[in-house]
């Protein structure tokens, strides 16, 4: 990929970041970076795509250490979590002769999976040695008949949210508007209509817990990026009348052309709590602007939102005042905590280090003008904050889970690799739930208690875990600086 | 003796290895207050790590020079001097291990030059030990590249001596990349029953067996071999390897040291847990104990009980070549048959093996084989769940990695001990899949009263 195609994509008119420096301009700092590259992130957006053949186009380490590895479910096809990579050999990488195993892993592929379609994911070494992968691909098409997408996707292009933004303007140029859709299935008395969810990976069957009230509502979801997707749907995203973008900045681009390209009206929204959740269903009709829909949305909000509070109640009860130091990215911050405040907790502060200006105003909003903001995710001053605020609950995203975990405190996790679906009405209940169980565990105050010899004077170290004068400094356990130079 | 089927696809489906620059992260992580670092693209590192915390369920200290597309392009040398930089002023670690990737070498990456080119303008960094290790993904696998990572680690840390038993009770053990962390504590207590004191390389045991720290968190491993005792490595009485994996890494500590060596390719079953405790009983001149005589028992014992169910049980087993091994070992002792094998890389051992062919493959390999040789039960790592679930057959998780089941990171395999435990899973798998004969129901009995009946075995 050409810099200035990166350059260019790092421009997203849509994003409300736009107007701001960019910190995806950046350059990493070496020792000190977190977080997943551009591969990574392609894998994110394109990966749930459940009846694609995902062919990872490297040697192991890209797609060894990553096949499988995320939550996003299916209702059908299981081709997706079948791993696939060219798996390239010293002698390919010294050879030339990448692109010629990849011609023959798409036609492996093929035969023995019948994939709707074939997606190539360059990775750095691939692209370092200057192997075409669109000549290969549009090769491999004419001979076979079957579509093969090349995403061009080698790590050192950048970041994980660069990568979700490459996957989504492949998708515009390769995928999108390739096919019509078939007429709906229709319903007496109701007019159908047609809409597209971007930025929704049905994490743990997470979309399952709404999706029901679409089909009620007489919703279709026409395509979607991409969870539980077919290649079928997401080619004919451009009939939509309407695109919601959940959670996800990084795709608006996708959002914003097919609004360009085709006139599909776009809204950012969220399925977290009972609130954002009967605001998204609310957006949805307001953008079809449909009479009728419009009735019988409220309707069904109404039903929805009584049977949400009612079962939530006891959970209230025990939740109510409870303090939660919420750390995640961007727009996830303001949906959670308004989720979180749903439940009748205390959101003592948030996580704002990919939020925009628009996103911090809407957090002062909805927590105060004194909410404590954290931009520093380290480790380190997550835990100094969880003290200083005494909270009761961390909430972050797994990358976060055992350093809580180490650290003796309650944890929820939020992000990709969680367990549990929290979305929609439903979903709340299990937030509430997940939430509860944590927090109210004995086992905090057990691992928090010293032994019963913690205090007697023998040899060894004395277990002193909450004195924190007691603890034994880690770095004192070694001796003097030597002079000594070691390697 | 098994002969070795080499890669004939073009693609990888449900791979089975895991890159080299992993493996040599792993080995780092065996080391106390140590920190890897790849040299590569942020993502190698981010997806290592994610891959190594699902497994063991813990904090995982690992970090990137983050190759971007400038530094690609131009070149890097700035990315791994201003990485070591950064660490060793934020963090003060012990150790540095610097594993290369495919990225770095396909750019052509020099490590140990920039590794003296740091030397020569950080030297108030002098204290601390930095350890390159060439691991391209492109070569070798997870275990390849421990082996390739130890080998580093001692020649960064071991001096060429001449002072064989200087401490007279200590044994090094040079622990290959199959050992789990419960392995390394079995290896440990044997050591011990014997009066000796080992000397771990790496120590897994040590840094993530999983254990609650004092302090809340650290930027570096919460335990592992201290690097003092790795360079006193040259005043032991006897080196244990174990693992074919290691070859090298021995060759290398023997010449080093003149220390004397003796070779296990693994100590799983009987057999090779009986070598080992010989080995060690000649080693320290102690008596073999009573308690180790009673573990040899109890295992002979449930290999009596177990034997109905692990008779001619045929078996299907993924895993890196030493692990392979072991698992041969301990299949082999209780009759049991390993009529399918996969593995990622070749290995002198795999021609040893007692199966008929060994795939150096992936995990469609060995489901494939397993299909056609009519195995009962697969044992892999997580990834083998999916092609078990196919075959319907049970499996038992070994190998990386393991990310749906708790425990099972740490769960010893050498020993007497866990030779047990592991015959008493094998049969209780094999005993909750038993099938039962399908009743016959007798076409005499159409129109009668036993026509009606509600069958109990038909579903």
């Amino acid at each position: 990929m050409k810099v200035s195609e990166i350059i260019a994509l790092q421009n997203e008119p849509a994003c409300s970041h736009n107007k701001e420096e960019k910190s995806g301009c950046a350059r990493p700092k070496p020792g000190a970076t977190a977080g997943g590259c551009v591969f990574d992130g392609a894998q994110i957006a394109l990966l749930p795509i459940a009846d694609v053949a995902h062919i990872v186009h490297g040697p192991i380490g890209c797609a060894g250490s990553s096949w499988d590895n995320r939550g996003a479910a299916s209702s059908g096809p299981a081709l997706y979590r079948t791993g696939m990579t060219t798996d390239l050999t010293e002698q390919d990488v010294i050879m030339g002769r990448s692109e010629k195993r990849l011609l023959h892993a798409i036609k492996q592929a093929i035969d023995e999976f019948s994939p709707a379609a074939v997606f190539v994911y360059t990775t750095c070494v691939t692209a370092v040695i200057g192997d075409d992968v669109a000549a290969v691909c549009k090769a491999a098409e004419n001979l076979w008949g079957v579509p093969v997408v090349p995403v061009d996707s080698a790590g050192f292009y950048g970041s994980k949210n660069l990568g979700n933004r490459i996957a989504g303007e492949t998708m515009i140029k390769h995928v999108i508007g390739t096919r019509e859709p078939e007429l709906a299935r229709q319903i007496p008395g109701i007019r159908v209509h047609d809409v597209n969810l971007i930025g929704e990976y049905n994490i743990a069957g997470d979309f399952w817990n709404v999706a029901p009230l679409f089909d009620e509502l007489g919703l279709r979801i026409l395509g979607r990026l991409s969870g539980d997707a077919r290649f079928r749907d997401v080619q004919c995203m451009h009939r939509a009348e309407v695109s919601m973008v959940v959670c996800a900045k990084a795709l608006l681009n996708v959002a914003r052309k097919l609004d360009e390209k085709w006139g599909v009206p776009f809204f950012e929204g969220s399925f977290y709590g009972i609130a954002d959740t009967s605001q998204a269903l609310r957006d949805i009709a307001r953008l079809i602007n449909d009479p009728d829909l419009t009735l019988r949305t409220e309707a069904l909000i109404a039903r929805e939102e009584a049977r949400a509070h009612a079962s939530l109640e006891s959970w209230r009860e025990r939740l109510r005042g409870k303090r939660v130091l919420l750390y995640t990215g961007g727009v996830k911050s303001w949906s959670i905590v308004s989720a979180l405040q749903d439940l009748g907790m205390d959101v003592v502060a948030t996580g704002t280090k990919k939020s925009t200006a628009e996103d911090k105003a809407r957090i002062r909003e909805l927590m105060g003008p004194d909410a404590r903001m954290i931009d520093n995710g380290t480790a380190a001053a997550l835990l100094s904050a969880y003290k200083e605020l005494r909270a009761d609950i961390l909430i972050a995203g797994g990358r976060n889970l055992y350093t809580a975990l180490k650290a003796r405190i309650p944890f929820l996790d939020i992000n990709q690799e969680r367990e549990f679906g929290y979305a929609g009405y439903l979903g709340m209940q299990e937030l509430a739930r997940q939430l509860a169980l944590s927090m109210e565990s004995p086992v905090w105050e057990a691992v928090r208690r010293p032994a019963p010899w913690a205090n007697t004077k023998v040899i060894g170290l004395p277990l002193t875990a909450h004195e924190d004068s007691g603890a034994p400094d880690v770095r004192n356990g070694r001796t003097q600086e030597s002079e000594v130079r070691y390697g | 003796m098994a002969e070795v089927i080499k890669r004939s696809k073009p693609m990888s489906v449900n791979p089975l290895k895991a890159s080299s620059s992993l493996g040599a992260s792993l080995a780092f992580l065996g080391m106390r207050r140590a920190i890897p670092m790849l040299h590569g693209s942020q993502g190698c590192t981010a997806f290592g790590k994610v891959f190594f915390v699902r497994h063991f369920r813990e904090p995982i200290p690992l970090q990137t020079t983050a190759m971007d597309h400038v530094s690609t392009v131009m070149n890097s040398d700035e990315n791994v001097i201003d990485g070591l930089a950064t660490i060793c002023e934020k963090n003060h670690p012990d150790l540095i291990g610097l594993p290369t990737t495919g990225l770095s070498e396909t750019q052509g990456t020099d490590i140990l030059r920039l590794v003296r080119e740091f030397r020569a303008t950080h030297p108030q960094f002098d204290s601390i030990s930095i350890v390159p290790v060439n691991t391209p993904d492109y070569v070798g696998s997870l275990e390849s590249g421990f082996a390739l990572a130890v080998t580093a680690i001692i020649d960064t840390l071991v001096a060429a001596t001449n002072h064989v038993g200087r401490r007279h009770r200590q044994v090094n053990i040079l622990a290959n990349a199959s050992l789990t962390p419960g392995d390394i504590e079995t290896i440990k207590e044997w050591c011990e029953a014997f009066g000796l004191r080992p000397v771990m390389l790496p120590d897994l045991g040590d840094s993530l067996d999983g254990h609650l720290i004092e302090a809340d968190n650290t930027p570096l491993t919460l335990g592992g071999a201290p690097r003092e005792e790795i360079s006193s490595m040259g005043e032991s009485i006897a080196t244990l390897v174990i693992g074919a994996s290691l070859d090298a890494a021995a060759d290398l500590l023997r010449a080093r040291t003149h220390v004397p060596d003796y070779r296990f390719d693994h100590l799983m079953g009987l057999d090779a847990c009986d070598r080992f405790t010989m080995t060690l009983s000649e080693i320290s001149g102690v008596a073999v104990p009573a308690r180790l005589e009673r573990q040899r028992a109890q295992l002979q014992d449930a290999m009596v009980d177990a034997h109905f169910m692990t008779g001619f049980l045929r078996v299907a087993v993924a895993g890196e070549p030493d692990l392979l091994a072991g698992m041969d070992a301990l299949l082999h002792g209780c009759g049991a048959e390993l009529v399918a094998a996969a593995t990622p890389i070749n290995s002198r051992v795999l021609a040893g093996l007692s199966c008929r062919q060994v795939h150096l493959g992936d995990l469609q390999d060995l489901e494939r084989a397993a299909l056609a040789e009519k195995a009962q039960l697969v044992i892999g790592s997580a990834h083998a769940a999916q092609g078990a679930e196919r075959l319907h057959i049970p499996l038992l998780r070994a190998g990386f990695p393991i990310y749906d089941r708790l425990g099972c990171h740490s769960r010893p395999w050498v020993g007497y001990r866990a030779a047990r435990t592991a015959l008493f899973d094998i049969a209780n798998l094999v005993l909750e899949h038993h099938h039962d004969t399908l009743a016959h129901r007798s076409f005499f009995w159409t129109g009668g009263p036993r026509e009606r009946e509600v069958s109990l075995t038909a579903s």
